[in-house]
């Protein structure tokens, strides 16, 4: 069971990185929760000055961009 | 690891640059024939009439704002890629003054950079402590010196103008943030503010994208973009076409002309609700300087509606007083109003 979380206030570009997580997790057939992190000093405490951060277990792995949903589920698949 | 399915056909990165380059380029001048053809021969108008004239800009401007925005937009945000906040913050820790504020206007330009990303950045800066002036030195010049608005004025007025904007907001960034830096703000930080820890986990994470990725993020981000504006474009370009066609000189000249003294003011008061569409008032400012409007109140105009962004202010609430939003606001147009008076006073 993988934890992802999106970080970010709720503008356009997280609801729309949220999306994308949500679709890479069905690309890469793992079992996955996926929660939103709008909560500012928890989003400051992982590190991220521009939004949306992309953190997968506990590790960031993508800040102020939309990757795509096959490299998030790449991620997903080798962490 | 297991390959991931491919969903469609990846045609390589080589071919398809070549190729769109040229599309652009033959778009770009073929753009004033087709839109005098249009305008004049296939419609039938008058040159010279308010109707012709009219139509004529609106053909003219709305592919030419497409294509800037499309084209150079997308090299602009793949440039900004490699200039990311947590970059601009390792650069500027532990520098003096002078050169950190210096530094922070002039990575305002090139950092790319959202609202909803200024709470993080607020928050990350003063963890790592850089002082409150730098740190608004980059609030003020980020919106204000923003890619849209330089793109267009590039565009549309030439460099000369565009440069001429890049300045003035450069100078206001500058000097407003080492008069709010000589303020004693600290206090209307809000408390939780200074006791976030925060962590260095994403530091290093963009010298890991590869170009093409980068080239990516700039056309999904540039498309995004072009999304949400096209709307507030065609508006913008269709009562710039009106002011072109039907409004007379001396209207302008008698209201907005540099004999008298409220225009500036007046102008930055009607800028302040219109805040991101950038992209859809240049065109309007585009008509308004054709007409006689004196540069200063123009910059004054454009700067107005790019730097001041009331939804900027809600966000940057969770972090700061009330207070302390006013005193950079003010400042702000303080400085924004001193451009304008300035170049007029100048004759420019």
């Amino acid at each position: 069971m993988k934890i992802v979380e999106v970080l970010g206030p709720g503008c356009n570009n997280c609801k729309r990185l949220e999306a994308v997580a949500r679709e890479a997790v069905a690309i890469a057939g793992v079992e996955a929760e996926i929660r939103h992190v709008t909560d500012y000093a928890e989003i400051v405490a992982h590190g991220v000055m521009s939004t949306p951060g992309l953190v997968i277990d506990g590790k960031v792995v993508s800040v102020g961009r939309i990757p795509s949903a096959n490299d998030i589920a790449g991620w997903l698949t080798t962490a | 690891m297991t390959a991931l399915p491919v969903r469609r056909a990846h045609v390589p990165f080589q071919v398809v640059a070549p190729v769109v380059v040229a599309a652009w380029l033959v778009a770009w001048f073929v753009n004033l024939p087709l839109a005098n053809w249009a305008a004049y021969d296939l419609l039938g108008l008058e040159r010279g009439s308010h109707v012709g004239d009219a139509v004529a800009f609106f053909l003219l401007d709305v592919p030419k704002v497409l294509l800037l925005l499309l084209g150079i937009m997308t090299v602009v945000s793949f440039l900004r890629s490699y200039f990311p906040p947590e970059r601009m913050r390792a650069a500027l820790a532990g520098r003096g003054t002078l050169p950190a504020t210096v530094g922070a206007a002039a990575f305002g330009v090139v950092t790319p950079f959202c609202s909803c990303s200024a709470v993080p950045l607020f928050i990350g800066f003063v963890e790592a402590g850089i002082p409150l002036g730098v740190t608004f030195a980059f609030l003020i010049s980020s919106p204000m010196v923003n890619e849209v608005a330089l793109v267009l004025l590039w565009g549309l007025f030439g460099p000369g103008i565009a440069l001429l904007y890049m300045g003035a907001g450069l100078a206001v960034a500058i000097i407003g943030g080492l008069v709010l830096g000589r303020l004693p703000l600290e206090k209307w930080i809000e408390p939780w503010v200074l006791a976030v820890r925060a962590g260095g986990g994403a530091t290093s994470l963009d010298l890991r994208l590869s170009v093409e990725q980068r080239m990516r993020d700039a056309w999904t981000s540039t498309k995004d973009l072009v999304r949400r504006v096209l709307l507030y474009v065609i508006i913008g370009i269709g009562i710039g076409a009106f002011i072109h066609g039907f409004v007379p000189m001396e209207l302008i000249a008698q209201i907005g002309g540099r004999d008298n003294p409220f225009a500036v003011p007046i102008v930055v008061a009607i800028a302040i609700p219109l805040y991101s569409n950038a992209a859809g008032t240049i065109p309007i400012v585009e008509a308004l300087l054709g007409k006689g409007l004196p540069l200063g109140t123009t910059l004054a105009f454009m700067m107005a509606i790019v730097a001041i962004s009331l939804p900027e202010f809600v966000i940057l609430r969770r972090v700061m007083s009330l207070r302390l939003i006013a005193v950079f606001g003010g400042v702000v147009v303080a400085g924004i109003l001193a451009v304008g008076f300035l170049f007029n006073a100048l004759g420019l």
